[in-house]
């Protein structure tokens, strides 16, 4: 029996997952001791978890392009400013949850430990070098995902939201692994570098279609349309911190996935896939901001909100330039500090052990909390794109790339959206400042306090000083291309 | 025509002919029989192509395993599957003609299909060839050490998919009564036993 020689390989770029898979296991080793009286102490423990893990992603060298574990994995500035969101998404759901979870009487030891193990996939998919390694990292972050969504069982919506998220998202993996084996059998290797070697300029009818089927399973994870169906039944569903991190951290790691397989993947056959980008972004775009205008409960006004969104950073991903990847970086950094912090305001709308969900429940918010008010208006200005808040570079950035790539009707159009946009978002702001006031809510939880302070200082303040977040995202994009 | 040859036509006949009874039976335990025999046929035809490893694995975990929860769902469960097909014909029209446009999609599709003559022998990179190598050590070859890392995220993914199930449906019932083995073990026998004196014809209160 001959032996096999193998060296341990280079485990370094690997760590901040290393350090959550063991201390995810840890928690639940000390949550299936203690009980369900660990709740409190395993939310605690997930957030310094994360926020280490955070930590050692900001230490990591920023230099080049490190590949590792037979190629599957890769760490370059990409994977460094997409991981960075992702763990503050996640430690803002921390956050946002823990108290709403105790008032609601639904706290348990499984939730953050679910949170940090869907960060593990969603890491392992910002890093994915080959397709193996991607649809791993995918499954990962959509069992926790969907086991969240029907976290709260004695509730019929919950659970509801929780199956239909799981049929719709087992599909989906089907139509993404179906493309990813039509791919592998076309090109006769399953890593990114191994594709863009094999596929040239006019790839054959076999690989297309793999191309087609992948970026359909793609787009169900981003929740563009036409894939965007169980978007809001979901988001309504879940409970409400469950929806905040739905639309921030997982919208990052889909982002980012979506990235690497067609930028890292499949760079030379830009031409088939542009065209479904430039039509999943213009159909995002439109049904998001025209199916909003009806909406009356806030959680779907935000799932509308999100689909409208990711239509506007796909712009960049259709440009297919650097400067269209840096755009994207650019709209998904701004669009997590607007998410989080309307998801903290949506939060603190509770009295008496009720929550209030729907839009008319803010109506005179000016008058009894004007701080919280004029936050949630900043936040809805800057989602309306006005300047000089942050959601108006963020639109900025991509429209620019888009026409200098050419685009020029994807851009018109995405302008002509955001107006049609507008006019939801600024609906809000109406209600709350010049309609009847009702009876005040609670004080704010001190968890929602921070994200919402956090965010509102991106949101308000980007506009001061640009630079660093535009610089890094250029070199975030510059290590792609 | 070789026996090889004749056992692939024997196995991919009945797996398909099974296949098609699993949703053509009227009885769902009869369903899941014939889905078993599908499986075993794909087994047998994995043998054929030199991959016994995964045909055993078939045979183990979606024969041994999973179709026989299947069983116990169906018998279970109850479900009136007669109630299911009610809808059948009224969306025959419709799904007939989806149907067809799928069939005739498909069509065009294989018709223009090539494959790379040269991506035939591609398969089995990774495995040092011209040892004689079975199945279970090629594959134990690389699975601990080049696909290490996907290992441990399947790993992973299985222990998110155990936490689900316990979080979604492990209930504390109260009124349940629990052995408790510690408390057991730790009767003694002047807590379990009692001596009394029984007078004649009066018997004792228990």
């Amino acid at each position: 029996m001959p032996t096999v020689h193998s060296v341990l390989p280079s485990l370094a770029p690997l760590m901040p997952e290393i350090i959550l898979g063991v201390g995810v296991m840890l928690l639940i080793l000390y949550g299936a001791w203690r009980g369900e009286r660990s709740a409190e102490s395993v939310s605690i423990g997930a957030l310094v978890l994360l926020l280490v893990a955070l930590s050692v992603v900001l230490s990591q060298p920023t230099q080049g392009r490190i590949t590792t574990l037979s190629g599957a994995f890769v760490s370059d500035t990409f994977a460094k400013v997409m991981k960075t969101l992702v763990l503050l998404g996640s430690s803002a759901t921390i956050l946002l949850a823990h108290d709403y979870f105790r008032r609601e009487r639904i706290e348990r030891f499984e939730f953050p430990v679910l949170i940090v193990l869907c960060t593990i996939g969603m890491m392992v998919m910002v890093s994915a070098n080959d397709l193996i390694a991607l649809y791993l990292g995918l499954e990962l972050q959509s069992l926790a995902a969907y086991v969240i969504a029907a976290i709260h069982r004695d509730d019929v919506k919950s659970t509801e939201a929780g199956l239909k998220y799981f049929v719709l998202g087992a599909l989906s993996s089907g139509m993404l692994l179906y493309g990813a084996s039509l791919l592998y059998g076309f090109t006769g290797t399953v890593s990114f570098p191994g594709i863009v070697s094999a596929l040239n300029e006019n790839a054959g009818f076999g690989a297309m279609l793999g191309i087609v089927f992948v970026a359909a399973g793609v787009c169900f994870k981003l929740a563009a349309v036409p894939f965007h169906m169980w978007t809001p039944d979901v988001y309504e569903g879940s409970p409400t911190p469950v929806t905040a991190f739905f639309a921030s951290a997982p919208k990052m790691a889909a982002v980012s996935m979506t990235v690497r397989v067609f930028i890292g993947a499949l760079p030379d056959v830009t031409a088939i896939w542009q065209q479904i980008f430039i039509f999943v972004a213009i159909a995002s775009m439109a049904l998001g901001s025209f199916a909003a205008i009806g909406q009356r409960s806030i959680k779907r006004l935000m799932a509308y909100s999100s689909i409208a969104n990711i239509g506007y950073a796909l712009i960049g991903l259709a440009a297919g330039t650097e400067q269209g990847i840096s755009g994207l970086v650019i709209y998904m950094v701004i669009y997590l500090a607007m998410t989080l912090g309307a998801f903290a305001i949506i939060l603190s709308l509770r009295r008496r052990d009720v929550m209030f969900e729907s839009i008319d429940d803010l109506s005179g918010l000016s008058r009894t909390h004007p701080w919280l008010a004029f936050c949630l208006a900043m936040m809805m200005f800057s989602l309306a794109g006005i300047p000089p808040l942050a959601g108006f570079f963020a639109k900025f950035y991509v429209f620019a790339a888009a026409i200098k790539a050419g685009l020029v009707t994807l851009a018109v159009i995405g302008v002509v959206t955001s107006v049609v946009g507008a006019f939801y978002y600024l609906r809000i702001v109406k209600i709350m400042y010049f309609d009847e006031a009702k009876e005040p809510y609670e004080a704010m939880a001190p968890g929602l306090r921070v994200v919402l302070a956090l965010s509102s200082v991106v949101v308000m303040l980007f506009f001061l000083v640009p630079g660093p977040l535009v610089g890094v995202a250029g070199r975030a994009a510059k290590s792609l291309f | 025509m070789t026996a090889a040859a004749a056992f692939f036509y024997l196995f991919a006949s009945l797996a398909v002919a099974s296949g098609f009874m699993v949703i053509a039976a009227r009885n769902p335990v009869a369903s899941v029989l014939f889905l078993i025999l599908a499986f075993v046929n794909a087994a047998g035809l994995f043998v054929l192509m030199g991959a016994e490893f995964l045909a055993m694995i078939l045979v183990v975990v979606y024969v041994g395993a999973v179709a026989v929860l299947f069983l116990f769902v169906v018998m279970m469960l109850d479900v009136d599957f007669a109630a299911l097909r009610q809808g059948f014909q009224d969306y025959l029209p419709i799904g007939g003609l989806i149907g067809a446009v799928f069939l005739v999609e498909l069509l065009l599709v294989v018709g223009t299909w090539s494959i790379d003559p040269g991506l035939v022998q591609a398969p089995l990179g990774n495995v040092a060839s011209g040892e004689n190598l079975t199945n279970a050590q090629a594959l134990g070859r690389v699975i601990y050490t080049e696909y290490a890392y996907f290992f441990q995220i399947a790993g992973l993914i299985l222990l998110v998919a155990m936490i689900g199930a316990i979080v979604l449906t492990l209930r504390d019932r109260p009124g349940v009564k629990r052995q408790n083995i510690t408390v057991q073990n730790n009767r003694t026998q002047q807590a379990a036993v009692e001596t009394r004196k029984v007078p004649s014809r009066q018997g004792v209160e228990v």
